[in-house]
């Protein structure tokens, strides 16, 4: 008898080699599956177990899978547009006129990360309106609402120093303005300035120091704040469940087997 | 006795611990301040290659009477009024944006929010919490206008060639 598709990858996972990099070998027992997800560094984060009902479409619209697929489409789309970006002031318009009219699948590139960003902010938002009207946020999940409103503040701060990238009139006029009104601090407001620019006005100090903030430091805190996210949803009990919500589903449930029937 | 087998920690054990965790907290207190010296300054650059504050205008005669001559490189209005010649500081005291003069309506207008001002800086309306400041004008040795864009003076401080 040929083999399945299945028994073929059974076969695979029992190999030595596979059973070097992933610990928890065949099998499809509840052990097995758990161990499945506790031995993997990216997917220990979440929960081994989950209802059903949490991960259907309803619950959350997925909006937080769907900021997480922006934010790892931005990563990948700016480390390519970094490859042919010069942050320095006679070559960073020029560049990204060239990304739009010489580079090969530039243009394609660019606006996919423009986009993106937009996508990005619109989502984050969607998703924080969607966990407070369903009550998400209240304990043992407050905490984890923080981390989200610090999320927010770095997707915001993304945005901003990613405006000042092109450095066309639009740029340089919004980042002026952006960073005045940080000079609106009491007493520090025109140290926060100087910090931030680099000097008194939007120069070549300020266009480095944005893109150092934008392709490095912002990145790493958000990812180094991503995880803790996910990683509060399986230690605050798993994704939320209104208390009402089996309720609904069942009548829900009844009202379709009496269509059916 | 129970005394005899397990004596209490002597009072100078408890504070010889005590004095070494003070220690160590207090040179770690000591270490995060240097830190926080070090990168503020660190951040603050000490030389800047931004434009000198010093303009020249150029020949006073190249302003005709009641005109008004925005340099868009430094920010500065140069203005020949009736009374003589002065310096306005050209970027909005809103957010920074620079201003326009409008020589149809006769005034200083902002783009970004609306701000407008009078020939002579006082404000008209807009978010601009202070007029436009005067700048200091002189006129050097070889006849040309001279402004400092660094150096603020009272208003209606002309200088006459």
């Amino acid at each position: 008898m040929a083999k399945t598709v299945t028994q073929y990858f059974d076969d695979l996972r029992d190999t030595r080699v596979w059973r070097s990099i992933f610990r928890s070998g065949t099998g499809t027992s509840t052990l097995h599956r758990s161990l499945a997800i506790q031995q993997n560094v990216f997917l220990h984060l979440f929960s081994t177990k989950v209802r059903r009902r949490m991960v259907s479409v309803g619950a959350t619209w997925y909006l937080g899978t769907l900021t997480l697929g922006t934010f790892l489409i931005l990563v990948i789309t700016g480390i390519l547009l970094m490859l042919y970006y010069h942050p320095s002031v006679p070559q960073a318009y020029a560049d990204a006129k060239d990304l739009q009219f010489v580079v090969s699948s530039g243009l394609f590139l660019r606006n996919l990360h423009r986009w993106s960003a937009h996508a990005m902010v619109f989502l984050v938002f969607a998703h924080m309106f969607k966990v407070f009207y369903r009550g998400a946020y209240r304990p043992p999940r407050e905490f984890n609402w923080v981390i989200g409103v610090i999320l927010l503040l770095i997707t915001l701060l993304l945005s901003y120093t990613g405006y000042l990238l092109p450095w066309d009139q639009l740029a340089f006029w919004a980042i002026t303005v952006g960073s005045n009104i940080a000079s609106a601090v009491p007493l520090l407001g025109n140290r926060i300035h100087f910090l931030l620019l680099g000097g008194n006005s939007v120069n070549a100090n300020a266009l480095l120091r944005f893109y150092v903030l934008h392709c490095m430091i912002l990145p790493l805190t958000a990812i180094f704040f991503i995880a803790i996210h996910f990683w509060r949803i399986r230690k605050d009990g798993g994704l939320y469940a209104h208390p009402s919500e089996p309720a609904t589903l069942r009548a829900r449930a009844a009202a379709v087997g009496k269509e059916a029937q | 006795m129970a005394d005899e087998k397990h004596p209490p920690e002597s009072a100078a054990d408890l504070n010889r611990r005590a004095f070494f965790v003070k220690l160590g907290l207090g040179s770690l207190s000591i270490a995060a301040a240097g830190t926080a010296v070090f990168a503020y300054q660190f951040l603050s650059p000490n030389v800047l290659y931004e434009p000198s504050p010093t303009i020249n205008a150029g020949n006073p005669e190249s302003y005709p009477v009641d005109s008004v001559t925005l340099d868009v490189n430094s920010g500065i209005y140069i203005i020949h009024a009736k009374e003589g010649f002065f310096s306005l500081s050209a970027v909005c005291t809103h957010l920074g944006c620079l201003t326009a003069w409008k020589p149809d309506l006769g005034i200083i207008a902002c783009p970004c929010h609306g701000s407008r001002f009078q020939q002579n800086g006082q404000k008209i309306e807009g978010p601009a919490p202070k007029p436009l400041p005067w700048k200091r004008m002189w006129v050097n040795d070889d006849g040309d206008l001279m402004v400092d864009r660094s150096t603020d003076i009272r208003p209606l401080q002309f200088v006459r060639v």
